[in-house]
């Protein structure tokens, strides 16, 4: 027999239960389980060509629309007596390479840029309806069917990795392909870099090379001061990247 | 005495209340309709969208795939500087080539564009990677005339310029 105290103890319970009954299981790729991993890059400036396959394969990967860039690879040309104003070039985003460059001292060096996955992401706490979150397994993504377009998390991203879809009308960003990383395989830019330059990391993952890798070398992120958890790992950073 | 009927206008408190009631009755109702299901299953943001996300179709097959058929190639390139480069690098995207090899064939990359893209001289590539300007070097002939592009040797016969 059931007393009126006892359900009013159940009623709460039943009604905490159905929200999960209703919200279902969404289907994953078979044997991915977002709890065993956390996403970063390793990005190699070291190794970078600057050939701008990365560029290209994530266009034809993700369907970015000609002249906006989910990834991007800038060439730096920093001048001996002027370290803290380097000349940045980015044609095209790089996409159809670069021209050949005068020597004219100073150091030149590619950087490619893309989102940096940050844990603390300040354009996920800006976001007025949940349109862009964190993934459990530590990607950024934007959920294009619930975002409005009101583009404040264009202009809270330090590093410049959103747009605006010209069509769509709704924020887009590199998704880490998630689409490709929940199925085993790695993003369309490290499948397509010829030289090394980026690779997929998985930080909760004993057996990835990236373990080994930040032990044994110096890595940076960009922009450390602002504290956004930028899962993007430059070796070989110079202090003049911004 | 029913303290409500002390008051001299007790009947608009409880239209009042009856009021608010049936507001929060349409909130809700409203908030049912509009608010995702999934919504708040893993934070604040709608559940569903990372099966969404993840059930995208891909482009790019993964050098795994490719390597299941083109071992001989795989071999050829193990043997080479090239050995690190995916078949893809090169080849562009081919998930639809390896879902069904009959009907969908790939087209042969133009080496004279496609070497250069990497191979080119630029100011600011790594010193030890190696570059040349493509009009001395080959003086506009198709790289793999003289090299074997997956395993960049001279071909026999091939001159090094």
């Amino acid at each position: 027999m059931i007393t009126r105290r006892k359900l009013l103890v159940l009623l709460p319970a039943a009604a905490f239960a159905w929200k999960f009954v209703l919200a279902g299981t969404p289907e994953m790729a078979p044997n991915y389980n977002r709890s065993e991993h956390w996403w970063g890059m390793l990005l190699d400036i070291d190794k970078c060509i600057g050939c701008g396959n990365c560029v290209r394969a994530c266009a034809l990967e993700n369907n970015v629309p000609e002249g906006y860039f989910r990834t991007w690879v800038e060439r730096y040309h920093v001048s001996d007596w002027h370290q803290e104003s380097p000349q940045v070039e980015s044609p095209n985003g790089g996409k159809d390479g670069f021209s050949p460059g005068a020597a004219v001292g100073g150091k030149n060096f590619f950087v490619p840029k893309m989102c940096n996955h940050c844990a603390d992401s300040p354009c996920t706490q800006v976001c007025p309806v949940g349109a862009t979150f964190h993934t459990p397994d530590g990607v950024v993504l934007v959920d294009e069917t619930y975002c409005l377009g009101c583009r404040y998390c264009i202009q809270a991203c330090p590093y410049g990795c959103r747009f605006l879809h010209p069509v769509s009308r709704t924020a887009q960003k590199c998704s880490l392909c998630y689409h490709r990383i929940t199925k085993g395989l790695t993003t369309a830019c490290c499948e397509s870099c010829p030289s090394g330059a980026r690779q997929l990391a998985d930080l909760k993952n004993p057996a990835d090379p990236i373990h080994e890798f930040l032990k044994t070398h110096s890595v940076q992120v960009l922009k450390p001061h602002l504290a956004t958890g930028a899962k993007a790992y430059y070796h070989d950073l110079d202090a003049s990247v911004r | 005495m029913c303290p409500v009927s002390k008051f001299k206008d007790a009947e608009h408190l409880i239209r009042l209340v009856g009021a608010f009631v049936v507001g929060f009755a349409i909130f809700l109702l409203l908030r049912a309709y509009f608010v995702p299901k999934s919504f708040g299953e893993y934070g604040h943001y709608r559940g569903a969208a990372l099966a969404e996300l993840s059930s995208k179709p891909i482009s790019y097959a993964g050098h795994q795939a490719c390597e299941d058929c083109h071992a001989d190639v795989l071999q050829a390139k193990k043997a080479g500087k090239h050995a690190g480069v995916n078949c893809e690098a090169c080849h562009g995207p081919l998930a639809r080539h390896a879902e069904d090899p009959a009907s969908v064939v790939p087209q042969l990359p133009d080496t004279a564009v496609l070497c250069a893209r990497c191979h080119e001289e630029n100011i600011a590539k790594p010193k030890a990677f190696p570059q040349v300007v493509s009009k001395q070097h080959s003086g506009g002939k198709v790289c793999k005339s003289c090299h074997v592009p997956h395993s960049p040797l001279l071909q026999p016969g091939g001159k090094q310029s």
